[in-house]
């Protein structure tokens, strides 16, 4: 699937549930499923700045696709984080720096989170955005 | 007074969030402002904006009057002997920091102690860090125990020759304990040092008489007892006021100035350097009136007292939930509530229940040091105001346990 129909089946996705109850059902979900996350790597260097709950943030490069790994001590944030793992992680370096974000706008997760949320989420996108950036 | 005139008073509280009622349980952090003050604020605005203490046109009469009287409204709030005692701050945090740099200019030197204890807020321990840093003093830490009650009975073991100020909070924002104020002054004073009581919290739940108490310092801000932003005050005794050197130069706080050398104006004008928040501060008088009124009301009282001991019973009863500041003995708990839940994340939780229209705090409430105590990296805090209901709390508490669910 390709980035732009990945992120369209996302939205689509969201948009099924109305109420952001709902939504927090889901995410939650996808927090409860996201892959385990080693827990000797949670070093603080891992660590992304401008998060409430603590999120621990990882990639590797194999065969030019990047690869990412996540964990966060709250599990709507690890929803989140798993939502954006799953468009971006096997992507070229090059697909995701020149990608916008902008998906995460149209779901509603921007506005619809405290500021001190918003703005780990926007950490959690410079983080994964750098790491391409160092790729290409 | 009845609850539901009393929240027909704020219009804040008419407010829907997502298509809900507002359940506002963030009181702590700032109370929502009733209509008194708000129009207070608009007719200071329109009707007597001039700047204070200078000009002699009657706009600018008007505005100082109002401003003064204020000073007088605020020393009956707080008991205090004189007004020249009042100085008005932007908020708790100046006025700790005011004490912290200007009683410390004079009075604290190297290898001098400044005791605090672990429950403060940052606003009242960070001051003193930058204190000590200067000055090459210590910082030393009064303790709680698993409840959250202060060892005070540890207090004489920490006071030195070299302690030269105590700042300890009246009532802790994270644990809603009153703290024994009283006995730390006068365990204190027994050993001849000050104590600055962080009154940001105590100003709202408490009548404070800083006579009675006998405090040196007592430190509040004007938006958690219903007043406007910006607004605060500190009091201090006189002959404390008077020996600290001034805190910020310019404006009005001057006597004369010379190249040769500047003297001061005689205190509290000596405090209140620069243009003073004129428009605001004035509408803590009527804030001030609201709170006293409050606290003097039986149905007031009852209904508070409920609600805590509802949420008392319902929080230190269910297994899940850990409870930070458990009232022992005859503590007394105000309406305030911090707790972390097993396996739930404070941050999710906050998240939902803010979908429920509920607001409240999460996280380490400004003070990392108690979180590091009880080993916690943050925490959930409901904090009610004489107009939340007890339909509200038991609205909490469903909601609660619904978050907790989808959670756990
Ligand atoms: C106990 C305590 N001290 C100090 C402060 C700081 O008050 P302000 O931010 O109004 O200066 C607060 C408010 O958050 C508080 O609860």
């Amino acid at each position: 699937m390709s980035l732009e129909e990945k992120k369209q089946e996302v939205i689509e996705d969201f948009s099924m549930y109305d109420e952001w109850l709902d939504k927090y059902e889901y995410l939650i979900e996808l927090g409860k499923a996201l892959e385990p996350y080693p827990e000797g790597e949670k070093t603080e260097e891992k660590l992304i700045k401008g998060c409430q709950s603590r999120v621990w943030l990882d990639w590797e490069n194999k065969d030019g696709k990047l690869y990412f790994r996540a964990d966060s001590d709250a599990i709507i944030t690890k929803g989140i984080i798993s939502l954006l793992i799953s468009v971006y992680s096997g992507r070229t370096p090059e697909e995701i720096a020149g990608d916008d974000f902008s998906f995460v706008e149209q779901i509603g997760l921007r506005e619809n989170l405290s500021p001190t949320r918003a703005n780990g989420l926007v950490s959690m996108i410079a983080t994964i955005r750098r790491a391409a950036e160092e790729q290409i | 007074m009845d609850v539901r005139e009393i929240r027909s008073q704020f219009p804040a509280l008419e407010a829907k969030v997502y298509g809900k009622p507002l359940v506002y349980l963030d009181n702590a952090a700032t109370s929502q402002r009733p209509f008194v003050v708000l129009e207070k604020q608009r007719a200071l605005a329109s009707g007597s904006n001039a700047n204070i203490h200078r000009a002699v046109h009657k706009f600018a009469v008007d505005a100082t009057e109002e401003y003064e009287k204020t000073r007088d409204a605020v020393r009956e709030f707080l008991n205090a002997d004189s007004r020249e005692e009042i100085v008005f701050t932007s908020g708790t945090t100046m006025s700790i920091n005011l004490v912290a740099s200007c009683f410390g200019e004079a009075f604290v030197h190297e290898g001098d102690e400044i005791i605090v204890s672990v429950a403060e807020h940052h606003s009242n321990i960070v001051p003193w860090q930058l204190l000590c840093q200067r000055k090459k003093a210590v910082l030393k830490v009064l303790e709680i125990d698993e409840f959250g009650g202060l060892m005070v009975e540890s207090l004489e073991k920490l006071i030195s020759q070299r302690t030269k100020i105590i700042a300890i909070t009246h009532i802790s924002n994270v644990l809603g304990l009153v703290n024994p104020v009283s006995e730390i002054v006068a365990t204190a004073h027994k050993y001849g040092v000050p104590v600055l009581v962080d009154g940001a919290q105590g100003s709202v739940h408490e009548k404070v008489d800083v006579q009675a108490m006998d405090c040196d310092f007592y430190a509040f801000s004007g938006h958690k007892v219903y007043g406007p932003t910006g607004t605060g005050v500190l009091y201090g005794k006189k002959k404390w006021l008077e020996a600290m050197p001034p805190y910020m130069g310019g404006g009005e706080m001057i006597e004369t100035v010379r190249f040769s050398g500047t003297t001061y104006a005689p205190v509290p004008g000596k405090f209140e350097a620069g243009t003073q928040n004129f428009n605001a501060v004035p509408a803590l008088q009527e804030a001030l009136r609201l709170a006293e009124s409050y606290k003097e009301d039986s149905e007031v009282v009852d209904n508070q007292k409920n609600i805590t001991d509802y949420l008392l019973d319902v929080l230190t009863n269910d297994p899940r939930i850990r409870l930070f500041g458990v009232p022992r003995g005859t503590a007394v708990k105000i309406p305030l509530f911090s707790f972390a839940v097993e396996g739930a994340h404070h941050e999710d939780l906050a998240l939902i229940l803010d979908k429920m229209g509920i607001a409240v705090r999460s996280g380490q409430m400004c003070a990392e040091p108690l979180m590091d105590r009880f080993g916690v990296t943050g925490m959930l805090r409901a904090s009610f105001a004489p107009y939340n209901t007890m339909e509200e709390a038991e609205y909490f508490v469903k909601c609660l346990n619904k978050a907790i669910s989808m959670l756990i």
